[in-house]
């Protein structure tokens, strides 16, 4: 390492970072009655991810992984212009954040908002520190000196058949629970929205004119028709509000059920065509909109200075009995924030593209850190957006259906009953003024943030009569993202089926033959279809029971992936350095082997599943319904729902045990023998690349993503 | 034209209205990395360099977005 000279001014900007960070924590945990400002939450998180990066991060790339230089990454070894090239470190960060950011931290910040503020905050803070960040970055890294390896390859090579099948079996499970989850917000958000209904449904023909127009008119132009694209989707929100108040709204307006059917028909179509026809000019425009809204957003809470409207922690968080998800503060709270501060799904991103493309290996700590300090940064603002609406609207949109009954009077005294105030007035007021028909019960998140984003915007640039824009223009951000998520991930969940297939079919590993396209795109969208009309048609709440398995499935892939990095550091003879990656594997652990443990062992039949299933099961055979079930149709429901999420709990919590112990039996093999066992890694070739100007051997002062 | 891989430098001497302008090449620049739009650029430049034909375009362009049909992991998604 260079030596550093001691430099006043860089430690004086250093020194007020870290009072600056300092000083927005103490306000907000000792913030006591009055009301605070949101804008301290943004000052504690960019201050602590500005000395995150610049010190935790550093150290974890010189001391834990020892980065080299003078190693040539697999972009200079294999240089072919195509799958590896060299990539300034800048750009390459914005295509791993691209990659990584999707619906997650936006949703599940507004859950836990139930808890209050500042469980969520430090979650999402201290998490990415310690958890989220170091988990992308180690994997990030591992991959790089693998020439680019997935992780399931990487747990097959290196930790043995048995844990890299679990693996395999356990991404494929969680990916079509996720897209279940992510497709369920989307209905929720839509459901009975002629305006929001009208315009996503216009973003397929705007995608389809995009793709023929980078296909025919001007290949490759991929900016200018960005802005095209952007400027018909605004004029399609615009259109949303005609289209409401005309004759066609009738045909707009549709049931849960009947978009479960939309959505499966689309994924299904969507992920059998072509990529050009619609999902990389759909790929362009979320990612447009994805990074527009996000700044968009940081400029509303800094113009804004909305307060916060929720206490630091709520009475839902000592005792667990919170109508948005049910369960105590621990786990629950870690498992419903998911992406935002730590996300199992970036080990898969971390090790596909990305380490293909780094220059040099001292840029790991910008890339995979730096991204997962933006995304967190994102989840922030969702949690700000959620917790500067009135509590009482925020319970009457996201508690289930069947507790706030038919009407806005049961709405409003369903939540007089949580012990917060809202007038059945006030409910249509709302409603009215982001033009939507009703707001009760509209679970998911995304309609809440949408509601958030809407009050901020409108606040910040002085613009009551926006209001309704704002919002339909936050629902189409998200199901823009989710719609293309559905869409790749659909595409994902194939491939990995024909693989499999493949080894007893072996037609099947032909991934041009049509009718094995059709055959494994069907299952995979069956299978996540089924998740999503159990949700739609669960009378308990679609997200108060899916959430939580979504998050819990989340965060036993981080385990997998932390366990895999424990045991290569282990294995390459860093053991006193494996606390990096085995402490928040055994945080993440503990969180994940409670919350499975409750959801099937909990004699609470609001937490358990199987508690859950014998009451309901009980009542049947005696031939009485409990609310919130209306008849005898809706019991059964509850008892096949609740014993295949509780099968489902309990087989990924056995698999991620599996990968576990299968990494824990290598890294007792290598301290046996004598501290390391020999690695699966690419040769040690000297780079030709020379460092560049400003990119000392340190990284230099890499601004962090937290500070735009 | 510019080597498509090398950025415009974001800082310089000169006047406001210049710096505002390299600015803009700059934002421009970072742009058009992150969407691909360089990337034939790039392929024309190699394969010229390597004394190979050279694809048009479209050619280039319509196998670019095709080899995701392929292999969808490529420019995947997350949550």
């Amino acid at each position: 390492m260079t030596v550093r000279t001691f430099n006043p001014v860089r430690l004086a900007i250093w020194t007020a970072v870290a009072v600056l960070g300092a000083a927005s924590w103490s306000v907000l945990a000792l913030a006591r009655g009055e009301k605070i400002s949101a804008i301290w939450i943004v000052a504690a998180a960019v201050g602590s991810y500005l000395i995150a990066q610049r010190f935790y991060a550093r150290f974890i790339a010189y001391k834990v992984l020892q980065v080299d230089d003078r190693r040539a990454t697999p972009a200079e070894r294999f240089d072919d212009g195509v799958d590896y090239h060299p990539t300034d470190k800048r750009v390459l960060f914005g295509h791993h954040f691209a990659a990584i950011a999707g619906a997650g931290p936006l949703v599940g910040p507004v859950l836990a908002a139930q808890m209050g503020y500042l469980p969520g905050t430090i979650w999402i803070i201290v998490g990415v520190i310690f958890a989220g960040a170091v988990q992308d970055m180690v994997v990030l890294f591992f991959s790089m000196r693998r020439n680019g390896k997935s992780l399931g390859q990487m747990a097959r090579e290196e930790i043995g058949r048995t844990g890299g099948i679990a693996a395999l079996i356990a991404v494929f499970a969680i990916m079509i629970i996720l897209l279940a989850v992510l497709a369920l917000v989307v209905v929720n958000a839509l459901a009975e929205s002629p305006w929001g209904v009208f315009s996503i449904a216009m973003t397929i023909p705007i995608a389809l004119l995009m793709g023929c127009y980078l296909r025919y008119l001007r290949p490759g132009r991929v900016t200018e028709v960005s802005l095209l694209g952007f400027a018909l989707l605004i004029a399609a929100i615009a259109g949303g509000n005609w289209v409401s108040h005309s004759s066609l709204a009738d045909a707009f307006t549709l049931s849960p059920r009947t978009l479960v059917v939309c959505l499966v028909i689309y994924g299904f179509v969507a992920s059998v065509l072509p990529v050009w026809v619609l999902l990389a000019p759909r790929d362009y425009l979320s990612t447009f909109m994805k990074i527009g809204v996000v700044v968009l957003l940081a400029l509303g809470v800094l113009f804004a200075l909305p307060d916060l409207t929720v206490d630091p922690l709520t009475d839902f968080a000592r005792e667990g009995s919170g109508p948005v998800f049910a369960g105590s503060l621990f786990p629950f709270a870690f498992i419903t924030i998911a992406c935002g501060a730590l996300s199992g799904f970036h080990s898969l991103i971390s090790s596909g593209t990305t380490p293909k493309m780094i220059e040099k290996e001292s840029h790991v700590p910008l890339i995979g850190y730096g991204s997962m300090l933006m995304e967190s940064f994102v989840a922030v603002m969702a949690l700000v957006a959620a917790c500067v609406i009135d509590p009482g609207l925020y319970y009457a949109m996201n508690a289930p259906a069947g507790v706030l009954g038919d009407s806005l009077q049961s709405a409003s005294e369903a939540v007089a009953g949580f012990g917060f105030h809202i007038t059945p007035e006030t409910l249509q007021d709302m409603a009215r003024s982001v033009g939507e028909d009703t707001l009760v019960a509209r679970t998911g998140g995304a309609p809440t943030l949408a509601v958030g984003i809407a009050v901020i915007l409108s606040e910040a640039f002085r613009s009551d009569g926006m209001m309704s824009f704002w919002y339909h223009f936050a629902i189409m951000f998200e199901a823009l993202f989710i719609l293309t998520a559905v869409d790749a991930g659909t595409r994902v969940g194939r491939f990995m089926l024909q693989d499999t297939i493949g080894n007893v079919v072996p037609r099947f590993k032909d991934k041009d033959w049509r009718p094995g396209i059709w055959i494994t795109s069907a299952a995979v969208v069956l299978a996540w279809g089924y998740f999503l009309w159990v949700g739609v048609t669960d009378p308990l709440g679609g997200i108060n029971q899916l959430f939580p398995l979504f998050g819990t499935s989340n965060q036993l892939l981080a385990c997998m992936a932390l366990a895999i990095c424990t045991a290569l550091l282990v294995k390459s003879g860093r053991l006193k350095w494996a606390w990096v990656t085995g402490a928040p594997l055994a945080w993440a652990l503990a969180v994940t082997m409670t919350a499975s443990w409750q959801k099937v062992f909990s004699g609470d039949p609001k937490v358990g599943f199987f508690a859950q299933r014998a009451k309901y099961q009980e009542a049947l055979d005696e031939g009485t319904v409990l609310a919130p079930a209306k008849s005898l149709d809706d019991m059964a429901t509850i008892v096949t729902n609740s014993t295949v999420t509780g099968t489902l709990s309990a087989v990924f919590a056995l698999l991620t045990l599996v990968v576990v112990l299968a990494c824990a039996r290598v890294a007792v093999k290598a301290i046996r023998n004598g501290g390391s066992l020999p690695l699966v890694e690419a040769e040690y070739v000297e780079s030709k690349i020379p460092p560049l100007p400003e990119a000392k051997p340190v990284g230099a002062v890499s601004t962090p993503a937290g500070s735009s | 034209m510019r080597s498509p891989g090398a950025a415009p430098p974001a800082t310089g001497r000169g006047g406001a209205l210049a710096r505002i302008r390299r600015c803009a090449a700059w934002i421009r620049w970072y742009v058009k990395e992150l969407n691909g739009e360089h990337a034939y650029a790039r392929y024309a430049e190699r394969a010229r360099a390597a004394g190979e034909p050279v694809l048009s375009r479209r050619e280039f362009e319509h196998r670019r977005v095709d080899r995701r049909d392929g292999d969808p992991r490529e420019g995947g998604r997350c949550c």
